[in-house]
């Protein structure tokens, strides 16, 4: 769902790799976030997306892509194999989040994750001028919205809290301009790197 | 044939080599033939050749057709030719009958030179190693150091891997589809019930049948008959057959004739099969099947097995395959992760079973044509 938002986001992300990380990119799409990321980063990635388009896409673009359902967990990669496990723009289309994200940092040393502020000031007016939401970052109708999830920066911030997932760095945009004052009401992307609680 | 994507007419070839091979069962061979075709030009660096390996009733006709019979089309045509996923504009395509097959490489048929008849049931129990090891004499033969790419289903994508962990640096990419690391309890099961079919018949005289002037036509046509179970999916069956009857009417006739349509399919496939393949062979080719465990000599540990792989892999199954289902691909796919290795691995919707690597899905030929793309590039 990168194409959304352009290639900002791919910025922030290659800051948080090192050169030669391994890399495992969930929901992965046409595979140009690793794509970018070997050209900038020399990274060895994987992604994983169950959109047979995407795996298509990803083949033509040069990186290794596996076509599995994340909703089934990532029970056959093992412990610490990546440095990096990304899932940009695509949690708020998983069920089971918690999970996710456990397996996540399991998998990798750290997580980096990014995804809508459904708490922007935009997506809240909508709300309360009685509509769902549909803006750039929730580009969706209410009835055909593959986002299954719908959660603020606040909510994603109580949640790791609460379940001992530590927040390492989050960076806060609007329109791809960072924000730094009250992200919650003014970002309408926020990207975390995440780690396991120490 | 007016198919201008088809390579067209073909001429089977076969190379003679006359030096003593030990295969891994312990037996030497003499020397041996193998039966081969080709299709598209081999480029000035003989870096444009792919390897296609045959499954368990496939032969090296993989593509074109026979200038006198022309409904002899080779069994992957629909991936191989001009403008095909595998293109014979730009690639060099090779398939082989292997080793102690029938349709013209040394094999049960072939005359022992010990004993000037037949080698029937005297001819050794090759694995798919041995068949890789013969292969890359074909290889040397044809002047190709290294293959662009080797591709197989099934027992063929048994081939590509072991390609890729005999010979690291003979192959750049291994396309293995439908298939697996090892046989289950389960796939062993149906291969033995198979071979108890073919074993029992009273024509087999022991797989030396050739003499007596007969084939164990029962056996082989039953072992056939229970394959092609195995090739299909419930779903699929189910579709295209149901519980429909032959009989116009719709009335039981409450006797042992083909009643349902299923089972005259099968009576049909197995009867088939007995006309144009080898009970040896096929008993031979089972067991080749059973053998196949690469991460054997590795504690059972596949990862350990697939270390010194060097290729890209690109891994497909199938979701209605049930002989070797998605998740048997899996185990190679996290092998090769385990070694990180580059890996593309699709899992394509289909509801023809294991059969389903033969046909043209739209998405499987798309993704594997991208991915043999990139491998010309």
């Amino acid at each position: 769902m990168t194409e959304i938002f352009g290639r900002f986001d791919f910025d922030v992300i290659a800051q948080w790799i090192q050169p030669g990380e391994r890399v495992l990119d969930l929901g992965c799409g046409d595979g140009s976030l690793l794509k970018f990321l070997q050209a900038e980063r020399g990274i060895r990635g994987y992604g994983i997306d169950n959109d047979p388009a995407n795996l298509l896409a990803c083949v033509r673009n040069g990186v290794n892509a596996l076509q599995f359902d994340l909703e089934k967990g990532l029970s056959g990669f093992e412990d610490d194999s990546f440095d990096h496990v990304i899932m940009s723009l695509s949690l708020q289309t998983v069920r089971h989040t918690v999970v996710l994200l456990k397996e996540m940092l399991r998998v990798g040393h750290e997580a980096v994750v990014s995804f809508p502020n459904f708490g922007h000031r935009s997506h809240r007016a909508a709300i309360a001028a009685g509509r769902m939401p549909v803006s750039e970052t929730l580009p969706y109708q209410w009835f055909d919205s593959p986002n299954v999830r719908f959660f603020t920066i606040a909510d994603f911030e109580a949640l790791c809290r609460e379940r001992g997932i530590a927040l390492h760095e989050g960076l806060f945009f609007d329109e791809g301009k960072r924000v730094e004052q009250d992200p919650n009401l003014n970002a309408d992307v926020a990207l975390y790197r995440l780690g396991r609680q120490a | 044939m007016t198919d201008i994507r088809s390579v067209g007419i073909v001429t089977p070839q076969s190379a003679r080599f006359d030096r003593p091979i030990t295969l891994r069962g312990g037996t030497t061979l003499p020397g041996f033939e193998l039966v081969y075709e080709t299709y598209g030009e081999l480029n000035a660096s003989a870096s444009n050749a792919v390897l296609v390996c045959h499954a368990l009733s496939g032969s090296h006709h993989v593509a074109g057709v026979y200038p006198d019979q022309p409904k002899n089309v080779g069994w992957w045509d629909n991936l191989i030719g001009p403008g095909k996923p595998l293109d014979t504009n730009r690639f060099f395509v090779v398939g082989v009958n292997n080793l102690g097959g029938c349709y013209g490489s040394t094999g049960p048929m072939s005359i022992n030179p010990d004993t000037g008849k037949p080698y029937g049931a005297d001819f050794p129990v090759v694995t798919v190693e041995d068949w890789v090891a013969t292969q890359a004499m074909l290889a040397d033969h044809l002047g190709i150091e290294c293959w662009a790419a080797v591709l197989g289903g099934s027992l063929g994508g048994m081939q590509a891997l072991d390609w890729t962990l005999q010979f690291p640096d003979r192959v750049r990419h291994a396309l293995i589809v439908a298939s697996t690391p090892r046989l289950s309890a389960q796939n062993i099961a149906f291969n033995e019930v198979a071979r108890q079919a073919i074993m029992t018949d009273p024509d087999f005289h022991g797989g030396h049948y050739y003499e007596h002037g007969v084939v164990p036509v029962r056996g082989l046509r039953i072992a056939r008959m229970m394959g092609h179970i195995t090739y299909l999916s419930d779903d699929q069956m189910g579709e295209k057959f149901g519980r429909q009857l032959r009989n116009a009417d719709g009335k039981l006739k409450f006797n042992f004739d083909a009643e349902f349509q299923i089972e005259s399919y099968l009576r049909y496939q197995g009867d088939k099969f007995t006309t144009y393949f080898d009970a040896n062979t096929y008993l031979n080719t089972t067991k080749a099947l059973d053998y196949f465990d690469p991460a054997a000599d590795f504690g059972g540990n596949l990862q350990a097995a697939l270390a010194r792989a060097k290729a890209g892999f690109f891994v497909a199954s199938f979701s209605t395959d049930w002989r070797f289902a998605p998740s048997r691909s899996h185990e190679i796919v996290y092998a090769l992760l385990h070694n990180q290795r580059d890996v593309t691995y699709a899992e394509v919707e289909c509801d023809a079973g294991h059969d389903s690597f033969l046909l043209d899905d739209p998405q499987y030929h798309a993704v594997i044509a991208a991915y043999i793309d990139r491998i010309a590039t």
